[in-house]
């Protein structure tokens, strides 16, 4: 059967599922269009969090970046399952214990201000939107290479089937689709990575392939690794950072930017207990870790086998002539993906780091480039597996994309109709009428998700920077606070959110552009106009801890919060009540 | 209604000092031997890989998921103890 044929039966087969999955959990209630009724069972919602999360961005580009770092990008792998620990001990149990429907929910009834809802409701928007563009583009490229569609075409297909079952279901809906794309995505993951370290190592396990032996050299894996890249001019995989600080800011930020996430807390509303709020985080990082710790195995075992290809004779021999290139090269050669230019016009193929000079091999510059995103897509077609498990890559890239789409137009689309139509401006709004609200704004949030997935604008790149930046900087310091402190105040909320939040945007803005427009940064970007080597990533950290000590200090030298609302605060210490506490 | 309180307090501040423990161990392994001591911990071969290079890229992970798992049986004890489960 052609590829293409193939292609299209394993995700119109995933679609098939996903529409069905729509018809049958629709929404009735707010509380079933927002938190799925309350009544997720913990396993299914870890799953269901572990789609929420695992986005297009952990499925397709993340084992690239590690293999391009190696040892340097482990911050990913640390920062994006750690986080999940300060959800599980500082921040789900306790706000499943409050029991409203959003995080800005929490924000403004703790802090009793309608200044700090609104801040949230505006982080809370800031971060979805940028998250949600990267998706959106994930779900168009991989139709547009695996479907032959046209890119904006994929798109589009992608957006009517998120409309349908969130639209139809919300929580609800999204809740049972994303169990349904956890499966889907973690089959389509593990399954190549199982064959691709059978070939290299021998081991079916790809976690533990990394630290065997290359069965090719009988020299451990790493240091095989470690030897080859070396030659061709690169750092050694395993080499340590020169800037320790960085490394630790960095991490710390994806780890608190996780745990203040909305789309993520959100998850954990929609279980019956405080109890279940925890078993929730706990499943929800084994499914993740599934992933993540198979990440590292596809990311230095692609790169193995891309030199591998490049040098079959090792990287002594000469390399390969570009005519007797695989078939792989030449596909994703024509999406661009890749490019192969003959500069010393030898008909052969070199890819070394061209910093290094090799004129004496009479090479005059590394000729193989690719974009870091292909190692995913393309490792079922370098490792010459079976048709179908392209197929299944297809499904599985689109499964990651569209789940964690879903998870943050629900959150944008919940703030818009709970926190600002039905608090800010209209409170009478009748039952029926909010649920009519969320549905019309999920409807627009899917729209101006469409577009901007289309003409992505200058910021839909800095996901990392804008997201985490700000989930780190504003979010997470004044959630945990609202819990583990009876003294903070309105004031001090309000003040230590604006402060982390202004600080951490102008760090960004100074290096990547005001608004990151192209020409207004005033300092270029690299670690020598970094401030103690801090990268404007890594500062979502700082902005949190300078978040810390504003609140503080301003509380203190304010009056102290009203005793219903330190009340409020007892209450969500203890679990007992939870399941009542919902029914508001 | 003061003995309730009292019980209330003291059911949190057994939560804080879980969540303190393990929170010290959270730091010392993804910050210690993930980022901070990798170098050192790299020199020790353990079956024949560095060892800090494990812990960035796989034991930090498998600890992570220990300690949320050890924090929901805690929390369970802990919730039963002071009669606040649901």
């Amino acid at each position: 059967m052609d590829q293409f044929y193939i292609n299209l039966l394993f995700v119109g087969a995933s679609f098939a599922l996903y529409f069905g999955i729509a018809i049958w959990a629709r929404a009735g209630s707010t509380k079933e269009f927002y938190v799925a009724g309350g009544g997720v069972h913990p396993v299914a919602n870890g799953m269901a969090t572990a789609a929420d999360w695992m986005s297009a961005a952990s499925f397709i580009s993340m084992a690239g970046l590690i293999a391009a770092g190696g040892y340097a990008n482990s911050t990913f792998l640390m920062g994006w399952t750690g986080g999940y620990v300060l959800l599980a001990m500082l921040l789900a149990p306790y706000l499943r214990k409050f029991g409203k429907f959003t995080v800005p929910d929490f924000i403004g009834d703790r802090f009793y201000s309608k200044p700090a809802r609104l801040v949230a409701v505006a982080c809370l928007i800031v971060a979805s939107t940028t998250y949600v563009i990267g998706q959106m583009a994930g779900a168009g490229i991989a139709f547009s290479r695996f479907l032959e569609v046209d890119k904006d075409t994929g798109l589009i297909i992608a957006s009517v089937v998120v409309f349908f079952y969130a639209v139809l279901g919300g929580m609800k809906g999204i809740t049972y689709t994303q169990v349904a794309q956890y499966c889907v995505l973690i089959v389509a993951y593990t399954i190549p990575a199982i064959f691709i370290s059978l070939e290299l190592t021998g081991n079916p396990i790809p976690a533990l392939g990394l630290f065997g032996d290359h069965t090719a050299s009988g020299m451990p894996l790493l240091a095989k690794l470690d030897q080859v890249v070396q030659e061709l001019g690169f750092a050694a995989y395993t080499a340590d950072v020169p800037n320790k600080l960085n490394m630790v800011l960095f991490t710390l930020t994806l780890m608190i930017g996780t745990a203040g996430l909305p789309h993520v807390i959100i998850r954990f509303f929609t279980v019956p207990k405080v109890a279940d709020a925890r078993w929730s985080a706990g499943w929800a990082l084994i499914f993740i870790a599934l992933l993540y710790l198979t990440a590292p195995a596809v990311a230095s075992m692609a790169r193995m086998n891309l030199i591998d290809t490049v040098y079959p004779n090792g990287t002594d021999a000469p390399s390969i002539q570009i005519d007797e290139r695989p078939e792989w090269m030449r596909t994703w050669e024509e999406t661009q993906l890749i490019t192969i230019e003959d500069k010393n016009n030898d008909g052969r193929i070199q890819f070394y780091n061209d910093k290094a000079d090799m004129s004496d091999k009479g090479w005059e510059g590394n000729e193989l480039t690719y974009n870091r995103d292909i190692l995913v897509l393309a490792n079922p077609e370098i490792a010459q597996l079976p048709g179908w498990v392209i197929g299944l890559i297809a499904a599985g890239g689109l499964a990651a994309a569209l789940s964690t789409a879903a998870g943050l137009l629900l959150a944008i689309s919940s703030a818009v109709s709970h926190d600002l139509i039905k608090n800010a401006i209209n409170p009478d709004i009748s039952e029926k009428g909010e649920l009519m609200a969320a549905r019309a704004s999920m409807t627009v949030a899917i729209i101006i998700a469409t577009y901007l997935g289309m003409n992505p604008p200058g910021f839909a790149a800095q996901v990392v920077a804008l997201a985490f930046g700000i989930a780190a900087a504003s979010i997470f310091p004044v959630l945990m606070m609202g819990i583990f402190s009876k003294r903070i105040n309105n004031k001090g909320a309000v003040a230590g959110m604006l402060s982390g939040l202004v600080i951490t945007l102008v760090y960004i803005f100074m290096y990547k552009g005001w608004f990151f427009i192209p020409g207004t940064a005033n300092l270029p970007d690299n670690v020598d106009n970094w401030i103690l080597g801090i990268s404007p990533l890594s500062f979502g950290a700082i902005g949190a801890i300078i978040n810390f000590i504003v609140a503080f200090v301003v509380s203190n030298a304010t009056e102290e919060p009203p005793v219903e609302i330190q009340e409020l605060v007892e209450s969500v210490r203890y679990p007992k009540g939870a399941g009542a506490a919902q029914d508001h | 209604m003061s003995t309730q309180s009292d019980r209330a307090r003291a059911y949190w501040r057994e939560n804080l000092r879980i969540i303190f423990t393990y929170m010290v161990v959270w730091f010392v392994v993804s910050y210690g031997c993930g980022i901070l001591f990798v170098d050192a911990l790299d020199q020790i071969q353990f079956f024949g890989f560095p060892l800090g290079f494990w812990f960035a890229q796989q034991g930090a992970i498998y600890v992570f998921i220990g300690l949320i798992w050890a924090y929901v049986f805690s929390m369970n004890r802990l919730d039963e103890k002071y009669d606040v489960h649901e």
